[in-house]
């Protein structure tokens, strides 16, 4: 039986909650939380000043380098990755090699997840066979092996008929489809958002209407069927008025947006940086703001990562050439506490898109804090400054976007059903983070 | 000497003194030249590689002759025939370079930014010689001495630059030199073949040939780049022509002493009629590529002395 944890003195900010006091954990659960706590015999105390404690952050978009890409990320390192990042659940993308297009996967990476003792694995079933857009997957027996939800992973899926199709028959499973809203014949060869600076590169761009065309169609397509679709990683305001509206007209349609799209633009991609290169690519000022409005008012429902591991040589390359994609597990909380720090966002707004609101959009019961939970706890100073430095972020993937960048919000301690997994004093100390 | 970089990678961001100085050195050497004198102990010991990823005799024969008007030893490595096809990456061959010792990197290919990226990596200074649809630096300034040597000037001159602006290295280049020169520059071509992008860099967008050509200077026709149209912009050879072909029609609406420009090689009936190709009083097509030797001497001359290696 492991010692009972006593957080005291920290500001506990969760679902409805934002109170400073105590917070206690026995037997991997939360026990009790409130203004003062006694101090049970041979309890642990934790105390940080001018902490926070919130739930493990619930991060829905993240790609593992197993199976099939083990030289980019192995799941151990993805585990090391999320732990130092505050992330205490996840979901997989199941485009992957071989895909998660049957039921034995599934439960391979759940199990998997909970070998690492870190995080848990909740593992996206593919829409199609092979997530190649021909043939449904199994979608109920995915679902049946513990599959939270239905996407092609980085692939559109292309077909108006597959799409409907797939929203038709996963309502029957009460299961969302998760597109990634790109139109694939404009989006074709492309690699940076069209404009200027594309222009000027000489880069093949991908217009910022090809997201709006693949929302606007699928948000039809849910009226049509009555299924559930949710758009990953939005990153225009096209797109976002778009999804407002049929919010406004009721339809099961909701969205994440991920950090790089409201914390950088297309000038990232600079002199062909191709660390910045991402799907969707980086996109201009406007587009940028538009995310940040959509975050505050309420339009995005969820911050993930769409964390995407790729090793030197998917990047070391002309940039139409290299691999697009960014980790990001490791730098999740912080880029999104800049937008707290700037007052576009509330502290309790910002922590609940990563935590309660993805638990909700993938039915699980998780990211809040309660008597009786799972004790899964992120502890953070809000103001602590660090720099991001590729060739030092934990695990084994290292191509962010944000090389260089300082930001205020430092994980201090990340614990896992009462298990501290990740301890920055110590990360510190060993230099692995 | 006022060239402050280490490596021409392109012409966006260079001052008008820096492309001046190369312009006038330049000049220098085609009065070289046309003298039958050589410099050959300039580049003596000195390694040039020309690395060639995409297919051009035109360019790598000039930097060739240049390089070896200059005392260079050239070596021409043609891509299509190396280790590239066997899956060795840009990164390998930086490598490989690196070792041989070479002094000046030749680099045309079809990757918009490859040299930049042999250029972080390789220590010899590094010449584009064309990269995808990015720029064509020696290009332009080639078309610039061109210009420079029939008008007197290139400041306060319109030119018009046609065809397929899109897909266009040389468009490009030419854009950022002449404007920064000071040149009114128009671009005309279809609206599939014309970024409105190209508006932000200081020049007025057109998609008829007649005004775009009105009272024009010089008229610098492009290469209609069907290799790069994946996806068709143009519905046909022949309407391309009707409308966007250079004839001595279209050409009526320039001032009458303009002057027709190609960097080559020329689609003959596609972009541009053999009559004005092969006119000598229009067209000074065959004074280009004279200009690309001594433009090519003059960049190989100014790298090599390795003027202020600040990275650029």
């Amino acid at each position: 039986m492991s010692p009972d944890i006593l957080f005291t003195g920290v500001r506990i900010v969760s679902d409805g909650i934002d109170l400073h006091g105590d917070l206690l954990v026995r037997d991997g659960l939360i026990a009790d939380f409130g203004p003062s706590l006694g101090r049970p015999d041979g309890a642990v105390v934790v105390h940080e000043d001018d902490a926070i404690l919130c739930p493990g952050l619930v991060d829905m978009r993240v790609a593992l380098g197993e199976p099939g890409f083990e030289y980019r990320e192995t799941i151990a390192s993805a585990a090391m990755a999320a732990s130092a990042g505050g992330v205490t659940t996840l979901a997989a993308l199941p485009d992957s090699q071989p895909a998660i297009d049957d039921p034995a996967l599934a439960h391979l990476l759940i199990t998997r997840g909970r070998e690492t003792g870190a995080v848990t694995i909740l593992p996206y079933g593919a829409v199609t066979r092979g997530c190649k857009g021909e043939e449904l997957a199994e979608i109920g027996l995915l679902r049946e092996a513990g599959a939270v939800a239905f996407t092609d992973g980085a692939r559109a899926i292309a077909s108006t008929g597959m799409m409907r199709l797939a929203l038709t028959y996963a309502r029957g499973f009460g299961a969302r489809i998760v597109q990634h809203p790109e139109d694939p014949s404009l989006a074709l060869g492309g690699s940076a958002t069209e404009g200027e600076l594309a222009a000027r590169l000489g880069l093949p761009a991908i217009p910022a209407a090809a997201e709006a065309i693949m929302v606007a169609r699928d948000i039809a397509l849910a009226a049509l069927t009555g299924g559930a679709v949710h758009f990953a990683h939005v990153s225009t305001g096209a797109a976002l008025a778009l999804i407002r509206r049929a919010k406004d007209e009721g339809l099961a349609v909701t969205c994440d947006t991920a950090p790089p799209y409201f914390d950088l633009n297309e000038n990232t991609i600079g002199d062909y940086r191709t660390y910045a290169k991402l799907s969707p690519p980086l996109r201009r000022e406007e587009d940028r703001l538009a995310v940040v409005a959509g975050l505050a008012d309420g339009t995005i429902d969820a911050i993930a990562s769409d964390h995407q591991p790729r090793d030197a040589d998917d990047k070391r390359l002309p940039f139409a050439q290299a691999s697009a994609g960014g980790v990001g597990l490791a730098t999740l909380l912080a880029v999104t506490l800049v937008r707290v720090h700037n007052e576009e966002l509330s502290l309790g707004a910002a922590i609940a898109l990563l935590t309660s609101r993805p638990a909700a959009l993938l039915g699980i019961d998780s990211g809040h804090v309660e008597k009786g939970a799972v004790a899964d706890l992120c502890l953070f100073h809000p103001d602590r400054v660090w720099r991001v430095r590729a060739k030092t972020l934990p695990g084994k993937a290292r191509n962010t976007p944000f090389d260089g960048r300082a930001l205020e919000g430092t994980v201090l301690g990340t614990w896992k059903a009462g298990r501290r997994v990740y301890d920055a004093a110590l990360a510190l100390r060993t230099g692995s983070a | 000497m006022f060239y402050p970089q280490k490596h021409l990678l392109q012409i966006e961001g260079l001052q008008p003194p820096e492309i001046g100085d190369l312009l006038d050195l330049a000049e220098s050497y085609v009065l070289l030249n046309r003298s039958g004198k050589t410099q050959r102990d300039l580049l003596r010991g000195r390694t040039l590689i020309n690395l060639f990823f995409e297919d051009s005799t035109r360019t790598r024969t000039s930097f060739e002759l240049a390089g070896k008007r200059l005392g260079a030893d050239v070596i021409n490595m043609s891509v299509s025939t190396s280790s590239v096809n066997k899956g060795e990456t840009l990164l390998d061959t930086a490598a490989t370079l690196n070792a041989m010792h070479c002094d000046l990197l030749v680099v045309r290919h079809g990757q918009s930014g490859a040299p930049r990226l042999l250029a972080e990596e390789v220590d010899a200074a590094v010449i584009n010689a064309g990269d995808g649809t990015h720029e064509h630096p020696t290009q332009a300034l080639l078309d610039a001495l061109t210009i420079k040597r029939r008008k007197g000037r290139i400041e306060g001159l319109t030119v018009a630059i046609c065809g397929d602006i899109a897909h266009s290295r040389v468009a490009r280049s030419n854009i950022h030199l002449l404007t920064t020169l000071g040149a009114q520059v128009r671009v005309v071509g279809p609206p599939s073949l014309v970024p409105p992008e190209v508006a932000m860099w200081g020049t007025t967008v057109f998609h008829d040939m007649a005004s775009a050509l009105d009272g024009a200077d010089i008229v610098m026709m492009l290469r209609l780049q069907r290799e790069r149209m994946s996806r068709g912009p143009v519905p046909s050879e022949r309407e391309y022509f009707r409308f966007w072909g250079l004839d001595f029609e279209k050409l009526a609406a320039a001032k009458p002493d303009a002057l027709v420009m190609h960097p080559g090689p020329m689609n003959r009936g596609v972009e541009i009629d053999s009559a004005v190709a092969d006119d000598p009083r229009r067209s000074v097509i065959r004074e280009q590529v004279e200009m690309g030797v001594a433009v090519r001497m003059a960049v190989l001359d100014t790298l090599s002395r390795g003027h202020g290696r600040n990275v650029p």
